[in-house]
């Protein structure tokens, strides 16, 4: 433990929305200036699973927890290599991380890594703001010698919007990797990296499974060399509607009918497979305490969701398809939005949020479980 | 799933007095679900002892029954009102407890009474420890995490002893099975202190069982509140991470929501941990409460306890969160599952989420060592505070300042002038948790502690330590500053520093600070609790400040009333003045007002957001009333600031919130100064020609001295402007009047001593009138069973009174009007009288609700509180009694001959208490107030009346068997009659050797006993004391000796305590009882709701 002077960093710092409400506060991680689409989270722990979890690329998070930092940052609870979002926003970061796994504070891992935030602002009117006006473009700029707000509105709205943003190539792995079963493997999955959270794979790697994740570009063709038992397609930021290549994969995969899962991104792509159509949500659902309830048995789930978009289908019928019946299986309780989808003819299914969790609660992890029982059923 | 359709009606059972470990928070979980229950259509039976609460308003359920909550007397309940079903998990221990004897005994199955909200399997496996170990144990092998500390189960003291070396030896955790707020558990160094830990322990157990364990002494420890429905679906509605380590009761630990030091992997593992609790124990439907203890150095994780039933740790977080865990319990309860019932504050999204925090919530407990400075203030796993506050703000250094100042007692907030202190010796004494360690800590801190020898010493974890060397650091820079700058009071504001502190720092005056503040435009703003963080619009007005940007207050059209707490729980100002806000809040929204409620106490129901129109949820300093009359202005019209309801709290800030241009309603500051101003007072006294027992005011010795003699010993001193008798004290010779003064602190010329001859002998009369300013409504006359000089709240009182004929009463409505009248009462006021040799002298008058309002409001079914608030805004009795609020004609003081006997009796909190030595504290009453709850008890009868507040209050009086009777001499005379009854029903007497001479020369046999003092006689006879421990004596009549109380009486009270045999120190309560007694030996006692009553004194005012 060390002791921490009180406010050693007391640059300025000014938060800009593409509507011309500002924010003035403090700077926070590195110096600098940054834009992207300002969403909110409203989890309370887990800060370092959101930073570097890659479908947060090109966004600003708000964090509405005011305590930001506490625990530190360790080296096991990384979603990927890096941090991704592209400016961070917290009311009272932590000056002192306390945490026997903590091995360097958050506010130097965002310097380190270049990352932009401010700190010190009223994180809730932000969010109302969001919530009133929707998810829309920011800016960060922190420093002693600011522009003025008319030079950081015009940079804010120059910088490009989120619908129409094909991401997932500038997230994924370039070459492929594998992630070994835990203990005796039972199965090889192929999985296509959107912009896959670390979790996702040890998952299911715990539960037997060989885990080759392919990037994004992967064709049909790659997919079967790994003569996969099922497939899975990630999470992974940007508009579903750009998709139009993985959207093609997965419609290999489907004629195929290898078993199919997939989760975030993925159950956009397999809606959009299937035939409906995707849209951006005002602003979006990020947090740990959605409730989600699982059609076929009724019981709800509480869940982790990180979504901008959300998939357009029938909530009280069951669809035809291309591939078959289709129905949503899975309805997140505030709002109606579809939260999954399933074949009743193929072995197929998604979901909109994160079974894997990290961060968030596991209530959903009996979802690997029903991968395993597809792929089960296909080899019996 | 939708509602059971089976189940017509269900018996809710409360949890009784008000206790150090069960209070008000089951009068606001309770009152929760009786609404609830009756909005779905349900007939709501309830029983509870406990008069001051909400939940025994007669408009909560459809039948109330105000009677003990014993098996006995729940039975009779039963078998006159057939419920379909028992609800046992909204009424503490106290409810589950009886709930699991009457299913033991059979009554349950014998009337066909379904027990809901949790089955009788669940509850011994969440309660018992040893099955509860079992069930930890099944979790870990089904989900790999959670572990129990290692423990031994003892049933005797051979056990306990083998247990320690299976442990591997001292310190181990003494924990006794199913006791309430962790009653007799503590910590054992050495075998000395296990003997007399685990040999109460034992006692206390209803099971005769205590658990020992290893010790986790400074860990970090978490609660998790969750609830389950029938469909298994199960949240987690709150995390809470209390500030002080594992070693501290979490009641007595200051506690913080959400858990602010845990990554999301360590709190999913207690999530995953807590719900597989839940299910394994089988709760079925509701919340409960799980406790943990987490391993700083590698997050080794232990389950500690869990309440399968509502608590006060979840009323907290459902004022922490926004989620009402009571009320949602009671709707799983008849059969709905989460995702089916709407969350109150969103209106669009379902229960079946887990509420998300945008800000941070702080309790701090409050304590009353003051009232029992024998007691070891050390504080352990037992709980010893007898309140709390919670504050809310945008961070914790907010919320912990705002919550250390809604404490309300003098040194609770921090302060950073004058000398700190020897560092070493403070960090030496902050090792011992204490009420205020938190002060030493900063005083440490500034006395120059690193972080590193914070920690080492308290083992506070090192995020919040840097909190406090955050505070601590902004206190420096307000020192250093050459000027208070806009930039630096701002944030000194965003900090929680209040006005007052900053002022104490600069060496400015508070008000002086104000001013600057508003000059530079820093108000604070008001942000909603909104269970998701923002994420959906809240529609619940649920508010608390915080130095941030934008307010969420929304404009009005209606006028509205600002309503002041009570603020903490505290021996003296308790749940009653809660009642009557909450009275206060419903009559006036009725009347069409838009209420608004400030307070900072979570145990209430004025802190429910059903409540009022707007709830702030904030300190009740001047600073922070001014604000929000402030932000109401700016948002409507503002009729008024009830400042009459709250007790001491509001009515201490009348003066000046007037001085600052707030409108007070009701009775002026001025009115409360000529009654509460010694001298003005008197003058009232002798315009309306009143007599006062002769007295004086002083400032020193010598003139205290010089009245004293005057007016002649024994003289009552206490200090002025104080509730419940705080320093109060019966002064027989100078010597001690000598010690008094020196050791009160607080005496200067604003705030003399007051100096009163003290009335031997009197009967003490309480009365609750309202008054207009032209027609005086007596709300009710009470007669103390004890007489003058006892602190009536801790006097049993009888209403209508017992011995006081019609000439009386004209006498007291006369005095009471005259007073009323000379004062300027608006509203409601309570004078205390005592009638001493045919005269009727004024003891006192308090111009606002007093802590016997919702007695006399149940015992004459008519709402003082409400009418009280009404007058304050300009309705008249008049105008009231046509409105039918009150009686069209009549009042309190013109109940029929036939009208029912209301007997309140108090409850003391002695078995929580002990000395640093571990021995008990004793139990005489006397001028200073220390009770914490009362009961009431309604019969047709005296003697039934007075025995159901017995039975109500410390367990039934005991009808035959053993009485063990030592009197002081004075007392003599007057015990021999209700000896001889005693007698007479059957009773074998003993006594110590003078009382049974007495006893003896009027033709009554005594055994005589052994003294404690003469020791065990030469053939190993007993003394008293042992016997009492034996369990050979089943009524003591013990009174004190003069002053100070010789050690002998100690002894045996505090035995009795120990053994929990019925106590009496008064010869007045011997009588009572004796009436008691005889009246439970002649013929069945029955039971009565509250609404029959009504119906039957209603009927005969017409």
């Amino acid at each position: 433990m060390t002791t921490s002077t009180r406010g050693v960093d007391r640059t300025p710092a000014v938060l800009v929305l593409e509507d011309g409400r500002t924010f003035r506060g403090r700077a926070y991680g590195a110096v600098g200036a940054t834009f992207g689409e300002a969403v909110f989270s409203t989890g309370m722990t887990g800060y370092q699973e959101t930073l570097t979890d890659p479908s947060y690329h090109r966004q600003v998070v708000v964090m509405t927890a005011p305590h930001v930092g506490n625990t530190g940052v360790n080296d096991e609870d990384m979603e990927s290599k890096k941090i991704w979002v592209s400016g961070y926003v917290v009311r009272d970061p932590a000056r002192v991380p306390s945490n026997w796994r903590s091995t360097r504070s958050l506010d130097d891992e965002l310097a380190a890594q270049g990352v932009v935030g401010i700190s010190g602002i009223d994180t809730r009117a932000l969010t109302r703001h969001l919530r009133e006006r929707g998810a829309m473009r920011v800016g960060i700029f922190s420093g002693h010698a600011l522009p003025d707000e008319g030079t950081m509105l015009a940079e804010v709205r120059q910088a490009p919007e989120m619908s129409g943003a094909d991401l997932s190539a500038e997230v994924a792995t370039t070459e492929t990797y594998v992630v070994p079963a835990i203990g005796e493997k039972k199965y090889t999955v192929a999985a296509v990296d959107l912009g896959i959270k670390g979790m996702t794979p040890h998952r299911m790697a715990e539960r037997g499974i060989e885990v080759h994740v392919l990037p994004a570009t992967a064709t049909v063709e790659d997919v079967y060399a790994v003569e996969p038992d099922g497939v899975f397609f990630s999470n992974g930021p940007g508009d579903p509607s750009t998709a139009d290549h993985p959207v093609a994969v997965m419609r290999g995969v489907l004629e195929r009918g290898t078993p199919l899962f997939g989760i975030c991104f993925g159950n956009q792509i397999l809606g959009r497979a299937l035939g409906f159509g995707t849209f951006k949500l005002k602003y979006g659902h990020r947090g740990i305490n959605q409730p989600v309830q699982d059609r076929t048995t009724g019981k709800v789930e509480v869940t982790a969701h990180n979504h901008g978009f959300a998939v357009d289908a029938p909530l009280e019928r069951v669809s035809d398809t291309p591939y078959g019946r289709a129905e949503v299986s899975h309805v997140c309780l505030n709002d109606n939005v579809v939260e999954g989808l399933q074949l009743l003819d193929r072995p197929a299914f998604s979901v909109q949020y994160h079974p894997e969790a990290a961060a968030g609660p596991h209530d959903a992890a009996y979802l690997f479980d029903r991968f395993v029982k597809l792929m089960e059923g296909q080899r019996a | 799933m939708p509602k059971r359709t089976d189940i017509q009606s269900v018996l809710v059972i409360g949890s009784g007095p008000i206790v150090i470990g069960q209070a008000a928070e089951f009068d606001y979980s309770g009152t929760q679900a009786c609404r609830v229950l009756k909005a779905e259509g349900l007939r709501v039976i309830l029983v509870n002892s406990n008069p001051a609460t909400i939940m025994t308003d007669p408009e909560i359920a459809d039948a109330t029954y105000v009677e003990p909550i014993t098996p006995e007397f729940v039975e009779k309940i039963i078998a006159k009102e057939r419920p379909d079903a028992l609800l046992p998990t909204l009424g503490g221990q106290t409810a589950l407890n009886t709930a699991i004897s009457m299913h033991d005994q059979g009554v349950l199955e014998k009337y066909g009474v379904e027990l809901i909200g949790a089955n009788v399997e669940a509850i011994n496996k969440g309660e018992d420890r040893d099955l509860f170990k079992g069930v930890v144990e099944e979790v870990r092998k089904k989900i790999g995490h959670g572990e129990s500390a290692r423990s031994y189960i003892c049933h005797s003291m051979d056990d306990v002893l083998k247990g320690v070396d299976a442990l591997g030896g001292y310190p181990v955790v003494v924990r006794p099975s199913f006791t309430m707020g962790g009653a007799g558990s503590g910590f054992a160094h050495d075998e000395e202190e296990l003997r007399r830990i685990a040999g109460q322990g034992l006692t206390l157990s209803p099971t005769t069982e205590v658990l020992l364990e290893e010790s986790i002494l400074g860990w970090k420890e978490y609660e998790l509140e969750l609830m389950r429905d029938k469909h298994d679906n199960v949240v987690v509605v709150c995390s809470i991470e209390n500030f002080d380590p594992m070693g501290v009761h979490t009641g007595d630990s200051i506690t913080v929501a959400p858990a602010m030091t845990l990554t999301d992997r360590e709190y999913q593992v207690l999530r995953d941990v807590g719900i597989a609790i839940i299910r394994e124990v089988g709760v079925d439907t509701g919340g409960c409460n799980i406790q943990f203890a987490v391993n700083p150095e590698d997050g080794r994780v232990i389950v500690i306890e869990m309440n399968p039933r509502v608590s006060r740790s979840s009323a907290l977080a459902s004022k922490a969160t926004g989620f009402p865990i009571a009320k949602i319990a009671a709707k799983l309860a008849v059969g709905y599952t989460l995702d089916e019932i709407p969350n109150d504050i969103t209106q669009e999204t379902p229960a079946s989420f887990e509420p998300t925090l945008d800000y941070v919530v702080v309790k701090a407990p409050r304590f009353a060592f003051e009232k029992f400075p024998q007691a070891d203030s050390t504080l352990t796993t037992t709980m010893k505070s007898v309140g709390e506050a919670m504050a809310i703000g945008r961070n914790f250094t907010e919320a912990f300042q705002k919550a250390l100042r809604s404490l309300e007692k003098k040194g609770s907030q921090f302060t950073f002038v004058g000398e700190p202190g020897d560092k070493a010796e403070l960090l030496r004494e902050a090792v011992r948790p204490t009420d205020g360690r938190i002060n030493l800590v900063m005083q440490a801190i500034r006395a120059g502690a690193t972080p590193e020898e914070v920690f080492a010493y308290t083992k506070i974890d090192p995020w919040f330590v840097d909190q406090l060397f955050l505070i601590k650091e902004i206190a420096d820079e307000l020192a250093a500053a050459p000027e208070l700058t806009a930039d630096l009071l701002a944030e000194a504001k965003r900090h929680g520093f209040s006005d007052q502190q900053v002022g104490e720092i600069r060496g400015l005056r508070e008000d002086v600070v104000r001013e600057v503040r508003h000059a530079l435009g820093i108000r604070p703003v008001y942000k909603t609790v909104d269970t998701c963080a923002a994420e959906f619009a809240a529609r619940t007005p649920y508010f608390y400040s915080s130095y941030d940007e934008e307010t969420e207050v929304a404009p009005r059209e209606k006028p509205a009333v600002i309503i002041l707490g009570s603020g903490p729980n505290r021996i003296g100002q308790g749940i009653e003045f809660d009642y009557s806000c909450v009275h206060a809040s419903f009559a006036l929204s009725d009347a069409g007002y838009e209420t608004v409620m400030v307070n900072c106490n979570p145990e209430t129901v004025s802190t429910d957001y059903d409540t009022s129109d707007r709830l702030y949820f904030e300190p009740l300093t001047l600073e922070d009333v001014l604000e929000i009359v402030h932000a109401e202005q700016q948002a409507g019209p503002v009729a008024g600031v009830v400042v009459q309801l709250g007790g001491q709290t509001p009515l201490g800030l009348s003066q000046a919130l007037k001085d600052n241009g707030v409108p007070v309603v009701g009775t002026s500051p001025e009115a409360i100064h000529a009654a509460e101003d010694r001298g003005a007072f008197g003058r009232v006294l002798a315009e309306a020609g009143l007599p006062a027992p002769k007295h004086g005011t002083a400032t020193t010795f010598a003139e205290a001295k010089g009245i004293a003699d005057e007016i002649g010993y024994p003289v009552l001193v206490r200090p002025s402007y104080v509730l419940g008798g705080r320093g109060m004290e019966i002064v027989y010779d100078e010597t001690r009047l000598e010690a008094y003064i020196a050791e009160s602190t607080e005496i200067s010329p604003s705030r003399p001593v007051l100096v009163d001859r003290f009335l031997d002998d009197a009967i003490e009369i309480d009365v609750d009138a309202l008054y207009d300013g032209e027609e005086l409504y007596l709300g009710g006359v009470m007669e103390h069973i004890e007489e003058a000089g006892i602190h009536s709240g801790d006097s049993a009182c009888a209403l209508p009174p017992i011995t006081l004929g019609g000439f009386d009463i004209k006498r007291l409505r006369a005095s009471t009007e005259g007073i009323a009248k000379g004062v300027g009462v608006r509203g409601l006021i309570n004078i205390q009288f005592a009638l001493a040799g045919d005269i009727l002298y004024v003891l006192e008058a308090n111009p606002r609700a007093s802590r016997t309002v919702p007695f006399t409001s149940k015992a004459t079914a008519v709402p003082l509180a409400k009418a009280a608030a009404r007058i304050s805004l300009g309705a008249t009795i008049a105008e009231l009694r046509a409105e039918g609020l009150l009686p069209a004609t009549g009042d309190g003081g013109e109940l029929p001959l036939d009208a029912p006997i209301s007997v309140k009796e108090a409850v003391m909190p002695w078995s929580r208490f002990r000395d640093i030595h571990g021995r008990g504290v004793d139990t005489v009453l006397g001028p200073e107030m220390r009770s914490t709850g009362e009961v009431m008890g309604i019969d047709s009868v005296f003697g039934t009346a007075y025995a159901k507040s017995q039975a109500g209050a410390y367990g039934p009086l005991p009808t035959k068997g053993r009485a063990f009777i030592s009197v002081a001499n004075r007392d003599k005379r007057s015990m021999i009659f209700p000896a001889r009854e005693l007698v007479a029903h059957g009773f074998e007497l003993m006594a110590t050797s003078g009382t049974a001479e007495v006893l003896k020369r009027n033709g009554i046999n005594a055994t005589v006993v052994r003294k404690q003092s003469e020791g065990p006689g030469p053939n190993g006879e007993k003394t008293i004391v042992q016997l009492i421990h034996d369990g050979g004596v089943d009524l003591i009549v013990n009174t004190p000796y003069g002053t100070g109380g010789r050690l002998d009486g100690y002894d045996i009270r505090t035995a009795a305590v120990a053994r929990s045999v019925p106590c009496l120190t008064t010869v007045q309560a011997l009588a009572a009882a004796v009436q008691g007694i005889d009246a439970l030996n002649h013929g069945d006692v029955g039971v009565r709701s509250l609404q029959e009553h009504a119906e039957f004194l209603t009927a005969a005012r017409d």
